[in-house]
Order: C-alpha cells, then sequence, then structure tokens
C-alpha cells in the first residue's frame, strides 16, 4: 500500500496529466456522438453574448446586403403564403380548440420564426452557428433553418436564449433533397474539403441533370417544407462503378455573410413521426 | 505589471484573436488552418509548477473549445504541450540556470536557435496530435500528413510575426537584485 502512495506521489505530474487527457477526450468523443453537450448549456450563454457584441459590428457593414435579400425574400413569401397551410378533405371536420387551426379550417404545417446569426464559422471540419433565440421563444433541437437565399441547416443545441445550428458545412449534415425539373431524389451531405461546395448523392443515373439546375428540398425531408432551394449543380462526378450521379452543389446561402434567418417548425411532424412508429411496431 | 495580470490579459487576447480573427479568415485550402492561439501555452513563465501548467493550459484549450463548439479537442492538444514543455525546455537551455535568470522562454532568454527548436517541436506535437484526433473522425492519411505539414508551416511564420511585432523585453535576474 505504501509502495503505491510511493508511487503515486513520485509520478504524480503524469498521472495528473493522463487524467486530464482522459477528461477531454471524454467531453470530445461523448460530444461528437450524441450531438449532446456536457457543458453547452452555459458555454452558449456566455459565447454567444460575446459573439452577439461582435455581430453588432460586423452587422453594420452588411445592411444594405441585407436590406435587399429581405426585400427579395418578402416578395417571395407574399407569393407563397398559402403554401404554408394543408387543406384537409372539408366534407368531414373535426372540432378541436387550439390555436393551430384557422378561421378556414386549414391546418398550420409550418411556423416560422426569424432571428440574428450571432456566431458563424465555416473554416473548421464542423462549421455551426449561433442564433439569438432559444428554448424561451420556442426554439428546439432539429428544427430546420433556413436563409432568405435557400436552406442554411439544422437545430442541433439549444439554451434558454440562443441556439445551435448545424450548417450545410457540417459532416453530419443530411438533407433529403429533389432535383427541381425532373423530381428525382437524393441527400445532401458535406465532405468536409471546400466550404463552397456540398455534395448530393443517389441520384440516378437515368435522371438528366445538366449543369445550374436547382435542387430543392423533397417532400420527405421532415424539417424543411418542400421546394425550398439548396444549391444548383455545379458539377457532374459520372463514377463508373456505381449507377448513381455524385453531384457537386453551390449551396444557395450564403454562408460567410448569413445574418438573418428563419427557423421553421414543422408542427405536425411529432404526429407524422408517431404514426410511423406504430406502425413499425405493428410490422415487427 | 506582475505576471498574473500579464498572463490574464495574454490569455483573454490570445483566444480573441484566434477565434474573432484567424478563425474568421476564409479558408485557403483545407490543409492550411491559421493557429496561433497554443503560443501562449509556449509563453507562460519557467517558474510556473508543472501541475498548474497543466491546469492552465487544459482551462486555456477548454475556453477555445466554447467557442468552436468542439470541446475537448484543443483542451487535449494544449495539456499535451504543457506536459512535454518541461521536458523539451531541460533538454534545449542553454546554461544552467537560464530558468532562474529569465522570467520566461524567449529569444532572448534561450537564444534564437534553442528556441526556434522549442517552438518547431512543441508546434509540430500540438498539430499532429489536433490532427490525428480529428482524423478519427474522418479524412485519410494523406489528410493527416498533409494538414500537420501545412498548418504547422502557416502557424509557425504566424509565430514568427508575432515574436517580431511584439517583441517581449527579458530582463537579467540575479539573486543579489
Amino acid at each position: 500500500m505504501r509502495n503505491i502512495f510511493l508511487f503515486i506521489r513520485r509520478y504524480f505530474n503524469f498521472v495528473f496529466f493522463v487524467v486530464l487527457q482522459i477528461a477531454a477526450l471524454y467531453i470530445l468523443f461523448h460530444y461528437n456522438k450524441f450531438h449532446e453537450a456536457v457543458f453547452s448549456g452555459v458555454a452558449n450563454e456566455l459565447t454567444g453574448n460575446i459573439g452577439g457584441k461582435y455581430t453588432n459590428v460586423t452587422y453594420y457593414f452588411h445592411l444594405k446586403k441585407t436590406n435587399d435579400d429581405l426585400a427579395k425574400e418578402n416578395e417571395e413569401l407574399r407569393n407563397k403564403l398559402l403554401a404554408n397551410f394543408e387543406r384537409p378533405d372539408t366534407t368531414q371536420k373535426i372540432v378541436q380548440d387550439t390555436i393551430p387551426y384557422d378561421t378556414l379550417g386549414h391546418y398550420r404545417k409550418y411556423l416560422y420564426r426569424s432571428a440574428r446569426v450571432v456566431n458563424n464559422s465555416v473554416s473548421l471540419p464542423n462549421n455551426t452557428f449561433t442564433i439569438n433565440r432559444g428554448e424561451n421563444e420556442g426554439i428546439h433541437k432539429n428544427m430546420g433553418v433556413i436563409s432568405p437565399t435557400g436552406v442554411a441547416g439544422v437545430v442541433i443545441n439549444t439554451s434558454n436564449n440562443y441556439a445551435v445550428v448545424m450548417s450545410l458545412l457540417h459532416r453530419q449534415t443530411k438533407i433529403s433533397a429533389s432535383l427541381k425539373k425532373t423530381g428525382e431524389t437524393g441527400k445532401v451531405l458535406w465532405d468536409g474539403t471546400s466550404p463552397l461546395y456540398v455534395t448530393l448523392k443517389d441520384i440516378p443515373k437515368s435522371a438528366q441533370v445538366v449543369k445550374g439546375d436547382s435542387v430543392v428540398t423533397s417532400p420527405y425531408a421532415s424539417h424543411f417544407p418542400p421546394g425550398l432551394l439548396i444549391g444548383t449543380v455545379m458539377d457532374i462526378v459520372d463514377d463508373k462503378t456505381s449507377s448513381f450521379y455524385t453531384l457537386r452543389l453551390k449551396p444557395a446561402t450564403n454562408f460567410f455573410n448569413v445574418q438573418f434567418v428563419m427557423v421553421v417548425e414543422n408542427l405536425l411532424k411529432d404526429e407524422q413521426a408517431k404514426l410511423e412508429e406504430e406502425t413499425n411496431k405493428i410490422n415487427q | 505589471m506582475s505576471d498574473l495580470v500579464r498572463n490574464t490579459i495574454r490569455f483573454v487576447l490570445f483566444i480573441l484573436v484566434q477565434y474573432y480573427v484567424l478563425f474568421q479568415i476564409r479558408p485557403l485550402h483545407q490543409f492550411v488552418v491559421p493557429y496561433v492561439y497554443f503560443l501562449y501555452v509556449l509563453w507562460l513563465p519557467f517558474s510556473m509548477g508543472r501541475m498548474s501548467l497543466l491546469l492552465v493550459s487544459f482551462v486555456f484549450g477548454l475556453t477555445l473549445d466554447y467557442f468552436t463548439q468542439t470541446p475537448g479537442l484543443h483542451a487535449a492538444a494544449c495539456t499535451l504541450i504543457a506536459y512535454v514543455r518541461g521536458f523539451v525546455v531541460n533538454i534545449l537551455i542553454p546554461q544552467e540556470g537560464a530558468e532562474q535568470n529569465y522570467k520566461s522562454p524567449s529569444p532572448v532568454s534561450m537564444g534564437w536557435a534553442p528556441y526556434a527548436v522549442y517552438v518547431l517541436v512543441l508546434t509540430l506535437v500540438h498539430h499532429i496530435y489536433l490532427v490525428f484526433l480529428e482524423w478519427l473522425q474522418f479524412g485519410s492519411f494523406l489528410f493527416f500528413l498533409g494538414k500537420v505539414l501545412a498548418t504547422t508551416g502557416i502557424s509557425l511564420m504566424l509565430i514568427l510575426i508575432t515574436e517580431l511585432l511584439f517583441f517581449r523585453k527579458e530582463k537579467f535576474r540575479t539573486n543579489t537584485a
């Protein structure tokens, strides 16, 4: 026993070093695996505050561009307004005393909340940005986030007043997408090489793709309303060993200067997920 | 200015510069990430105990991790160089007792050549470990090798610029004074 204590005292520095290493590695791998932040509840508040002050400065320089984007988006939204509602069969009606109804009996499916980006990264292997809305303002994990020009990312972590969004430039991004022209569905990923491009996979070679085609969110994407622009095709990689194309897309959102975003909440997502889960249970 | 105040200011400045200046630069290439923040660990005084050195480096790395949303990544690398630092200094210190006569590692206290080796070794160790941790999650061997070399190159350049811009005056201290 005495020898053990002597050993520990003699190599105390090394033991302490190993303990710190294990602590660091534990947080690192635990965090990446579950997307759970061991400490980011508090950390988000702190770094979000500093980030907010920093963006206040850079915000000023982008005012003109931001205004243009907002005006364009407003115009687009006004044309689209009806698309946010799902119209059920009007011959049968269930009376329900909740707010998601509007007076015409339309279900609201998507709810948009605007937010400002207070912190942003593009040069890391996994890029995220922070927005100034959190749980208090109704932001939860797994909500979609769009910018004035297209899809931006998905919320992965929230605190009371801030939320962290993994942008398209994140290795764990996977968004169901389809070609606007012909409707083939695949998934959008990022391979981590260049922040100027994202990758679209699983498009069958039967599809007729040309450079410049638009890629939009597919009807199966649960975080986003269908038909939102993700990017345009820049490059077609024809892999002879596969019957699928790998397409390089230029993202519609400019992640280098994104200032304002909208968080999209799919109000019917839980209902859909629950139904599918129950069905899976029966099938097993 | 006391050592404590000076190092606290450096702590804040290094973190802010690393995150709000260097990480905001548009990436030149996927291999090139401008890192300079770990210079803080290299500049810590000789007189610090091994344990406090490790602890300060751990907290320093963790603070940067708060900003980059990668908890533990930089903290692990910083603790490693803080541990290795002691051995490297012992080997490279030119004459007996230099660590008592000067406050902290610098070109003046160690001499240009040993100081350059000191920076080179610790930068390499830092980047190899950091990129290795990234490589565990993705990437090929070429990615690992390329990123370590390119990032080390850019870091050494940034450190040289920092040393020239912020020349630290090192007073020779004797027991008599």
